[in-house]
């Protein structure tokens, strides 16, 4: 490739031949620009109005053939609505069916990452609103539904936001299960396969919890005898406990 | 009817040269394909067709814009310092500051004739009054761009460097505002050294750029503008402007012909 080097003008002259009303200019041009700048900065804070995402052949023209490049801009520009400087806009007066439209958008454009799935499912889902913790927590069982041996880690969360913030045991039991149905034994680790188990016990029926277990070790999912111990003397003392009481 | 001064004859003839390479060919074909363009969108847009049509020409012909007129300027002038043009006009009685407002004023012409035309197209889908406003705000963002791609190639000599980093520096002003806004807003508040200099740099940046996302908004064609945001794109414009024409006027003053 040729470059057209002028090397005719490359050589310099002095400063001193810079006529100095030239010089004057330049030092008050700069001057002015820093002023007016410093008086007129607005950070452009927007409201809590989320766009509704555009459709993904819309995005695809835009990315000019690079989905996970375009994916990473979306999500920064995403997670700068709701802590601009000045302004901390609570996520309750977020758009949640724009923001999972722009997060779905995001998993489609890059399929083997994590982040959109992570800001769903530790972020957002922290809104103190239980219908948008729902909205919310059901995309991440729809996504995890997609890619269940990738994704069970914002499943397994989901499990527990559901069960200790929406306090939703049925809803945590559904989860839990689903995670349980749709993982592989050897790639998904066996606590987050038996953490249906954990919500049985916590709603209090333990012979479910045992017919499980019974099942989850016939199955031979769980092998190691030190975990079998384990879970069988959890739900022994869970089982005392009330008698005790 | 010819010039009548040295500023405006060498305009003139910067003008002329611009319609002699077949730029405004160019333009015209550009504007009847981005006709197509705009009526294909209005075709496939279930909603809000016009405001689809006037987003896509706006944004896409401020881009033709700026393209056109950063390569024109940094070819033409490149072409004038290697065929010793530049070299011929300064050995008359022509100051190096004339020489430099004479060019600057035929590109700022031809930004003007390109600008108009994408505009008449655009009486087609767009309100008037606020066309008005953003081809006048489209004009002072041309004419920075026209500015700095004289001052890159003063700077840098050199076609492919000074194109990319006129379009580098277009890019960098029209997002700063966002930039800022994430450098200065992350989620994870880590307060490490990296993150506060990132921050520090990015705001040291932003005080010496133009803050061009506040120019030519499309919002003003779809939803109405407010003509208080002429005042900001004016001083913008004056300051900038001045700034760029005196550190091109000192650059120029430098190189030895």
């Amino acid at each position: 490739m040729k470059f057209y080097i002028l090397n005719s003008i490359s050589r310099e002259r002095p400063v001193s031949v810079v006529p100095k009303w030239v010089m004057a200019i330049l030092g008050i041009a700069i001057m002015a620009q820093l002023v007016f700048h410093a008086n007129t900065t607005r950070l452009n804070i927007r409201e809590t109005l989320i766009p509704e995402a555009p459709s993904q052949a819309a995005l695809n023209v835009l990315s000019l053939g690079d989905e996970i490049g375009i994916s990473k801009f979306i999500m920064l520009w995403l997670q700068g609505f709701d802590h601009q400087p000045g302004i901390s806009i609570p996520f309750s007066r977020l758009d949640y069916d724009s923001l999972i439209s722009w997060l779905d958008r995001v998993l489609q454009l890059d399929q083997d990452s994590h982040y959109a799935l992570l800001s769903a499912s530790r972020i957002y889902s922290e809104v103190p609103d239980t219908d948008k913790q729902r909205k919310i927590l059901e995309f991440v069982y729809e996504k995890f539904l997609e890619k269940p041996d990738q994704r069970w880690v914002w499943m397994a969360h989901a499990v527990y936001v559901a069960r200790h913030k929406v306090k939703d045991n049925q809803l945590a039991l559904r989860y839990a299960r689903q995670l349980r149905i749709h993982t592989t034994s050897s790639v998904v680790p066996n606590w987050a396969r038996q953490l249906e188990l954990f919500v049985y016990e916590d709603l209090g029926e333990l012979e479910t919890a045992q017919i499980l277990l019974g099942g989850l070790i016939e199955s031979g999912e769980i092998t190691d005898e030190n975990e079998i111990n384990f879970l069988l003397s959890r739900l022994a003392i869970n089982e005392e406990e009330p008698q005790k009481n | 009817m010819m010039p009548v001064n040295k500023t405006t004859t060498i305009a003139y003839y910067t003008f002329r040269e611009a319609t002699q390479n077949q730029l405004f060919v160019l333009t015209l074909i550009g504007l009847v394909c981005l006709l197509g363009v705009a009526e294909f969108v209005g075709d496939l847009a279930i909603s809000e067709t016009r405001q689809f049509q006037i987003s896509l020409l706006a944004n896409i012909g401020r881009w033709f814009l700026v393209i056109t007129v950063a390569l024109f300027v940094i070819t033409s002038m490149i072409r004038e310092f290697n065929d010793k043009g530049c070299d011929l006009i300064l050995s008359l009685p022509v100051s190096k500051p004339t020489y430099y407002f004479g060019k600057l004023l035929g590109y700022f012409l031809l930004g003007l004739v390109i600008a108009l035309s994408l505009s008449v197209l655009m009486l087609l889908y767009a309100d008037t009054q606020a066309l008005m406003i953003w081809l006048i705000s489209l004009v002072c963002e041309a004419v920075i761009v026209m500015a700095l791609s004289m001052l890159c190639l003063f700077t840098f000599s050199n076609i492919t460097i000074a194109f990319i980093a006129t379009i580098s520096f277009y890019m960098l002003s029209r997002s700063i505002d966002a930039i800022q806004l994430i450098s200065v807003s992350p989620i994870l508040e880590t307060n490490t050294i990296s993150q506060e200099f990132m921050t520090s740099l990015v705001n040291l940046i932003a005080f010496v750029l133009p803050d061009l996302s506040r120019f030519t908004r499309t919002e003003w064609l779809v939803y109405g503008v407010n003509i208080d945001e002429m005042g900001f794109v004016l001083v913008q414009t004056a300051i900038y402007l001045t700034l760029l024409v005196a550190a091109g006027l000192f650059d120029l003053s430098r190189k030895e012909f």
